[in-house]
């Protein structure tokens, strides 16, 4: 391959380490000489400092690491952050401030959503995704009738919120907090 | 994880000269299944080609009056497609039946049909196991073998294939797209796609080396209803036990694929021609043959109680 590559060719040329530019929480972050090996996860909370998202089983099991990216919920852990160049990612810092909660961390706290702690961030970040996953027509397991809009009910809120676990089993207490923002009582 | 390196690839034709290029080399496109298996070392690529560039995120219809589903469609866009829907719902019914949402919104459609089993012994790297490290042995056999295959296992193998996703598309009778290191494209049939286990479980699909997926393509609608049942230790987020895709005709006819009792989505076209006879009828056929050990030998009434419920279901509707 002795032909001079372009410059946004050299970029894309198979490398030791990359630079990477991710929009975290509506700010450009470069990350530079960046091991392709690091997951999304380990690139906001080690690099970024971003302390925020979790890292519970580090395999896509526990739902701990969730973040919406381009506004869709995913495990950070089970991503590479070289793979989300230019991507928007949200993290639970991008969701709200102590001053100034977003509802669903307000939620949280009124309804006593959490004991540990260590799981909220992605249960949030997952429950305001779930959301707009149901707002957009996006049928789940439970949906009964796959042609009709899916509801806010509480069996699908449930389904939705099976992908982050929750050691200490504030499970229904998340419930009543998810539940609420939807404007639904469980 | 062992390093790798990494590039990203525009067309096809650079993602497979890139496969040819390096050697131990491997597409990556959701990656929730690859880098899983990446940070145990159980997949150790010594490249990866990131195909997330290439233009195939689209569902499209087919002259034939089917649908090509771009191998980069992910499994919710997938399911959520009101073509889908409202044609093949089996299939959207199989998908929200596997998984999270998280992994859903991230996991694409070539890649559920190459995700790898989640055999125990397959993923405990002290373990002998023939499909990790071939000619090992098999620590499945003689171990807890209450979810491994109990239809076309071998003395080498008896690890299950886990997609819900092609279950539904064996029974839709789906193809897949490739296009090969020569530049070649080629279909090849959902069922010549994957392999029996046989003496070499490594090898489980029919893809050559570098051969990279581009879409799977389903036939015309084939009516009727559809109905897919999963049966597992917990009511979401978890593996299949069993599971029943079936698509039942109002005269009784139809399909039926099953999930969870073999290194392949499990269909026999032979035991379809009992549908209208009932449950028995078709277990019979579906699982001649059959070989259990006593902790899955439950799989079997419950394949045949799953498809009494699944075709008493179908009736009412």
């Amino acid at each position: 391959m002795s032909e001079p590559l372009s410059a946004e060719a050299a970029q894309d040329a198979p490398s030791g380490t990359s630079d990477v530019v991710l929009r975290v929480n509506g700010a450009e972050r470069r990350l530079a000489a960046l091991d392709p090996r690091t997951t999304l996860l380990d690139a906001l909370r080690e690099h970024l400092h971003l302390t925020g998202t979790k890292k519970g089983c580090d395999h896509g099991q526990c739902g701990a690491c969730t973040v919406i990216v381009n506004g869709r919920r995913i495990n950070s852990c089970l991503t590479l952050a070289v793979m989300h160049e230019s991507d928007s990612i949200t993290t639970i810092e991008g969701l709200g401030t102590p001053e100034n909660l977003h509802p669903m961390q307000a939620a949280f706290v009124k309804y006593d959503g959490f004991q540990c702690g260590y799981c909220t961030p992605g249960q949030i970040c997952s429950a305001v995704a779930v959301l707009d996953e149901i707002k957009t027509g996006i049928p789940s397991h439970v949906s009964r009738d796959l042609m009709a809009a899916p509801e806010f009910t509480e069996i699908e809120l449930r389904e939705r919120m099976s992908g982050n676990i929750c050691r200490c089993a504030a499970y229904s207490n998340i419930m009543e907090a998810v539940a609420e923002v939807a404007g639904r009582k469980v | 994880m062992k390093s790798f390196t990494y590039e990203r690839v525009r067309s096809p034709a650079e993602a497979v000269a890139a496969a040819t290029r390096v050697e131990g080399a491997k597409f990556i496109a959701g990656g929730t299944n690859l880098l899983d298996l990446m940070k145990l070392e159980i997949e150790a690529p010594s490249h990866l080609i990131d195909v997330n560039g290439l233009a195939f995120d689209k569902i499209e219809e087919t002259q034939e009056g089917g649908l090509r589903v771009g191998a980069l469609v992910r499994n919710t866009d997938l399911a959520a497609d009101v073509r889908v829907r409202r044609d093949y719902s089996l299939l959207s019914r199989a998908l929200v039946a596997g998984a999270s949402g998280q992994l859903r919104n991230k996991a694409t459609t070539a890649g559920n049909l190459l995700q790898r089993t989640r055999c125990p012994y397959f993923y405990d790297t002290d373990q002998p196991c023939n499909k990790r490290r071939p000619g090992s042995g098999c620590a499945a056999i003689g171990g807890f073998s209450r979810n491994h295959a109990i239809m076309g296992t071998s003395d080498a193998c008896i690890a299950t294939h886990p997609s819900d996703m092609a279950v539904a598309m064996r029974a839709l009778d789906a193809t897949v797209e490739t296009v090969r290191t020569d530049g070649s494209a080629r279909s090849i049939p959902l069922g010549e796609f994957y392999r029996l286990p046989g003496e070499t479980p490594n090898v489980e699909t029919a893809l050559a080396p570098g051969e990279l997926i581009t879409a799977v393509t389903l036939p015309k609608p084939f009516g009727g209803t559809h109905i897919y049942r999963k049966v597992r230790d917990r009511a979401s987020y978890a593996f299949a036990l069993i599971s029943v895709g079936a698509v039942v005709r109002r005269d009784g006819t139809g399909r039926v694929a099953l999930g969870g009792v073999a290194h392949k989505p499990w269909r026999v076209e032979a035991a379809e021609a009992e549908m209208p006879r009932g449950a028995r009828a078709v277990a019979a056929k579906l699982l001649a043959g059959a070989k259990t050990t006593d902790e899955n030998a439950f799989k079997l009434p419950l394949i045949e109680r799953t498809l009494d419920a699944v075709l008493t279901d179908a009736r009412g509707r």
